[in-house]
């Protein structure tokens, strides 16, 4: 393909040139090109299908603003939904396709739905679809949904980077403009730390796309030596390709910056850098937007926005089309056909909405002052359009101006509403800024190029000063001005035609019209029911002549219509950029037991707990399902030795002279006279007295402790203390630090637990009952001198002892258990045998301190001192948490051994309905027993601690399953305690 | 959001946990005669105001010091950063 409409001139390098593919089909661009400027230079005009009416479209702007040229970018994995070609750098082999059309793009099947127009009005989905109600799930929306949306995903995971990064600086600048430019400019020599931002890959805004100049330079020419000159600077941080897609608290700005998206292959580099920019000032110079004119038919290919020609034929020597038309309401426009006849383009004509003398004399151009333009035709590309005077024009590309639009979106991210400007119509920043932001050029509505860039000199050089700076002494830009006029012209009235307003979600002007007349007259109101300014442009091109229709209905004036709320993201942030590196896995790291690798290379299945992966059971030859692991697990251990990590456990060091004392407070039973030497259970309840989390702790010296936390509340009992210790008792002498990972801890449980250890514990520590008790601990060395702390506590019934290394012994000491405990069959267990022996013992766990349980619920009350205050104990006390009838922690067994009872189930009596209102308590935790041979449970009854032997119906709605059961002792196993003291 | 925090100067607020209520600190006196009801609105009733509001933020990700924040809930402008110590401290809260 030759480039048919490529012109001279322009800003590309036509020394590279680059090979696409768009639908197949292969062109030629430049260096330097978008995929917009390349299809245009190949005059491909037709690029994509409406959202609603599958009406061809074509591309409009030739910016981010663009509703039209929606493409999926790139293939396979890389596919890219919905990406603007307008803002797509060229990149050699690029790969597009158009989207939304069944069939090829210029024959596409769904454009029969055009035709169905006048019944596809705004709310006809709502109004439509509503019964019967089985369908809208089943037939309505999938088979809407398979219609409607644009760009299709490829269904793969992302196979890019993605990348997070904070920056610092003393002066942001948003959009590198002529006022971004200068105002950069001023501050950088200044001294103050800059960074300057710009969404687009040439610095230089609309210097690139018009013919002003800058100190006796051509604008461009300009833009790019100060970018040089700004690049060398060491306080200068230039980033092209970014976009500052939101205005944060204090200061903070969202950035998203392309680092690949304009290359081949992301070569292994990330592809996208999320950045969070820390500023002390910024400067808004994001520019403007022109928005269109209304008019019959005024979607076809080849009609685009006038600042958009000048943006192709200036700055990427890509025409349009060869005989172009300009319809305008203000002078600008006028710019458009003067640079088209100094490129040599052909125009067609001028036509211009105010009854004025013509601006200037365009040659061989017909100029028809006080008209519009009414209609067009052709259906692939624009042909010929007709004005209110009934003149017909041939013409490829009309050129539509209707006026400027301050970029004012981030001024209004902290709830800052804009401002109506009477001179300029438009919405300009309004009074409420986010703290720290000013606002200059096009973006303030400063729409002349001197006043913009002297403007924003001066400001910036007023916000380094502020910063303490002493202010550059160079002159502000001087620039070639034109005052531009214009006039308040959103419509052609006259024209009988559908008269697009939204292109993106094919809104017309009857739509909001119809909106209006239907009753949905605030804005928030019409954008919904009519989907104007949604999706990826959000409204950027629609939503003034939007305003500006719904106002001309309820005849009052554009401000009191109201605008919308602007929010982030400024332009579209890819999910992949969100997420940064935190996917799959790297999510949520895992965290790792020290006897992880050996847990894995010994047949562990594991089971997240929080963060922690532990080991659930370890599976042998021969060994059919979990159950038959657990319960020999159970077993050997009860008759042996078994070994379990229990590291995870939150562990808490805590020392100083009030330590003791603050126990006191914290625990709800008593901890100032425990012995050094010895471990004391301990209940912590929250304010509100329901329990909260339990736990031993160890008196190490008469001022140091260490209290173990459940594996689920390390973190939170820790935070918890903190507060304690910092808010509520701050004279307290008492510090603590995190030991959690400090540590590497196992439990060894069973009768031959002792004489295990005695083969590991360095001589001369006496482990015997009488010289290491039940319930004592010590601190001490093992295998030859490796620190060690033990405590003889039991989870699981048995003679029991825990072993705590340094952490990085912790691999160590599982291979030594592991060995020592060969000649006693040791065993290794997992969290599901610590479960069954924890549920044989009856001791609480999470399942039963879930949040709404109490000290007496749990069968704990004589826990609760009496003698002392501690958190919670007042609210504890209170008559409804101690009812007569409250429920109680007890033991449940299946009356017909051979069932299996379910946790979840609840309890009513036998001659009861199994009904809310008979609800009796839960059952909390199940597990079959190895050692009774039938399954046993814990749950929560009324009174249940009065209720032994009394059979109940413990019911599973939910499973469909009912089990009798009778209330037994929670103690299932070795209920005396003979076995754990021996 | 940063919070600037007295010992080490401007922190995101990423790194902290929020807790609440300021008025957190003020836990009742026990042994008072209408100890139940104070506890009871000490736990349950708090005031949730469209303007200036004392909350508590803890640096968990930094030196675990809890801080008093004063903080606009409208405008996120934050006028004081205290140690929660030092503001228990004046409160009277001892041993």
């Amino acid at each position: 393909m030759k480039q048919i409409r490529r012109i001279a001139g322009g800003f590309i390098d036509r020394k590279t040139p680059l090979s696409f593919e768009f639908n197949g089909r292969r062109f030629e661009g430049y260096q330097g090109d978008t995929l917009a400027s390349a299809l245009i230079a190949n005059g491909q005009t037709l690029v994509g299908r409406s959202f609603k009416y599958h009406r061809p479209r074509g591309i409009f702007s030739a910016g981010s603003e663009e509703p039209n040229a929606l493409v999926e970018l790139r293939k396979g994995a890389f596919q890219e939904p919905n990406t603007r070609a307008t803002t797509v750098e060229l990149f050699d082999q690029l790969s597009a396709k158009s989207q939304n059309h069944r069939g090829s793009l210029e024959f596409d099947l769904m454009a029969f739905t055009d035709y169905l127009s006048p019944f596809l009005s705004a709310g006809f989905y709502y109004k439509t679809f509503m019964w019967p109600k089985f369908a809208w799930e089943k037939l309505y929306e999938p088979a809407i949904r398979a219609a409607a949306g644009l760009g299709s995903l490829s269904l793969e995971d992302d196979p890019d980077i993605y990348d997070k990064g904070f920056l610092h600086c003393d002066l942001l600048v948003i959009g590198a403009g002529p006022s971004g430019l200068a105002a950069a400019r001023a501050a950088a020599f200044s001294g103050a730390q800059v960074i300057l931002a710009d969404e687009d890959f040439r610095g230089g805004g609309r210097l690139n796309s018009e013919t002003f100049e800058v100190d006796g330079k051509k604008g461009a020419d300009w833009a790019q030596a100060l970018w040089q000159e700004l690049a060398s600077l060491p306080n200068v941080r230039l980033m092209s390709r970014t976009t500052i897609y939101g205005a944060y608290d204090h200061g903070i700005y969202g950035a998203l910056e392309r680092r690949t998206d304009h290359l081949p292959h992301s070569g292994g580099k990330p592809r996208q850098i999320l950045w969070r920019i820390y500023s002390k000032r910024a400067v808004l110079a994001a520019g403007a937007t022109e928005r269109p004119i209304a008019f019959g038919n005024n979607d076809r290919p080849g009609i685009m926005l006038a600042g958009a020609v000048r943006s192709y034929v200036n700055r990427f020597a890509a025409t349009p089309g060869k005989r172009i038309s300009i319809f305008t309401n203000n002078d600008d426009g006028w710019r458009t056909a003067r640079d088209l006849s100094a490129q040599g383009v052909s125009v067609a004509a001028v036509i211009d909405s105010r009854d004025i003398a013509p601006l200037t004399d365009i040659p061989h151009a017909k100029i028809v002052m006080g008209a519009g333009v009414m209609d067009t035709s052709g259906r692939k590309a624009l042909k010929e359009i007709t004005l209110t005077t009934g003149q017909r024009i041939t013409t490829d590309c009309l050129a539509v101006s209707g006026g400027w639009n301050p970029n004012v979106h981030l001024t209004c991210h902290q709830r800052g509403r804009p401002s109506w400007a009477e001179d300029i119509n438009a919405f300009v920043p309004g009074k409420h800024l986010p703290p720290g932001m000013q606002v200059v050029g096009a973006a303030q509505g400063d729409l002349t190029l001197s006043q913009a860039m002297s403007g924003a000199h001066q400001k910036a050089k007023e916000m380094v000063k502020d910063l303490g700076f002493t202010a550059t002494r160079k002159a502000a830009p001087k620039a070639s001005d034109e005052a531009s006029m214009g006039a308040a012209f959103w419509h052609v009235g006259a024209s009988k035609a559908r008269a697009w307003i939204d292109l993106q979600n094919d809104v017309t002007v009857k739509d909001i019209r119809q909106s209006y007349q239907e009753g949905f007259r605030s804005v928030e109101h019409l954008k919904r029911y009519t989907t104007l300014g949604m999706a990826t442009d959000q409204g950027k091109t629609s939503n003034i002549p939007a305003l500006a229709i719904m106002a001309e209905c309820t005849g009052k004036t554009i401000p009191e219509t109201g605008t919308t709320i602007f929010r982030p993201p400024y332009t579209p942030v890819p999910m992949g950029a969100l997420a940064g590196r935190a996917r799959g896995k790297d999510f949520r790291p895992y965290r790792l037991t020290p006897s992880h690798r050996w847990a894995a290379e010994n047949g562990a299945t594991f089971v997240e707990t929080g963060n922690w992966l532990r080991a659930q059971w370890y599976a042998r030859p021969g060994e059919k399902g979990w159950r038959d692991s657990v319960d020999r697990e159970v077993e050997m251990t009860r008759a042996s030795v078994g070994i379990c990590d229990v590291t995870t456990l939150g562990k808490i060091d805590i020392q100083g002279k009030d330590a003791a004392l603050f126990l006191n407070q914290v625990y709800t039973n008593a901890f100032l006279k425990l012995p050094v030497g010895k471990v004391r259970y301990g209940l912590m309840l929250r304010e509100d007295g329901i329990a909260y989390d339990d736990g031993t702790t160890a008196r190490l010296g008469e001022n140091h402790f260490v209290m173990t936390t459940t594996t689920a509340n390390a973190v939170l009992v820790f935070r918890r203390l903190e507060f304690a210790r910092q808010c509520l008792w701050p004279e307290l002498d008492v510090h603590m630090i995190s030991s959690t990972d400090a540590w590497a801890q196992f439990a060894v449980a069973g009768p031959n637990s002792r004489a295990l250890l005695q083969k590991l514990v360095d001589k001369p520590f006496d482990l015997s009952n009488e010289g290491f008790g039940f319930m004592a601990c010590a601190e001490t060395t093992v295998c030859g001198g490796t620190p060690a702390r033990l405590f003889r506590i039991s989870f699981s019934g048995e003679l029991a002892f825990e072993i705590a290394v340094p952490a990085r012994f912790g691999t160590a000491m599982m291979d030594c258990l592991m060995q020592a405990g060969q000649e006693f069959d040791a065993v290794p267990y997992g969290t599901e045998a610590l479960g069954v022996m924890r549920i044989e013992k009856g001791h609480a766990a999470g399942n039963e301190l879930n949040g709404q349980t109490s000290a007496l619920n749990l069968g704990l009350g004589g826990f609760v001192s009496a003698k002392k205050d501690c958190i919670g104990k007042t609210l504890s006390q209170r008559p409804e948490m101690n009812r007569e009838d409250a429920i109680r922690l007890v033991g449940f067994k299946p009356v017909d051994q051979s069932q299996a009872l379910s946790a979840g189930a609840h309890f009513i009596a036998l001659s009861d309905a199994a009904t809310m209102a008979n609800d009796q308590g839960w059952m909390s935790s199940v597990a079959y027993s190895p050692v009774l041979g039938h399954s046993i449970g814990l749950g929560f009854i009324k009174a249940g601690h009065e209720r032994m032997g009394e059979v109940v119906r413990a019911v599973n709605p939910a499973q469909k399953k009912e089990v009798q059961v009778k209330i037994v002792s929670p103690h299932f196993y070795d209920p005396d305690g003979g076995r754990q003291r021996g | 959001m940063i919070i600037n925090h007295p010992l080490l100067g401007p922190r995101d607020a990423a790194e902290f946990v929020y807790l609440g209520d300021a008025s957190l600190i003020d836990r009742p006196d026990p042994n008072a005669e209408d100890a139940a009801d104070r506890f009871f609105e000490y736990g349950y009733l708090r005031d949730n105001p469209a303007g200036m509001h004392e909350e508590l933020w803890y640096h968990e990700q930094g030196d675990r010091s809890w801080l008093v924040v004063t903080r606009d809930t409208l405008t996120h402008d934050i006028t004081a950063v205290r140690l929660a110590r030092d503001v228990a401290k004046e409160r009277g809260r001892s041993k």
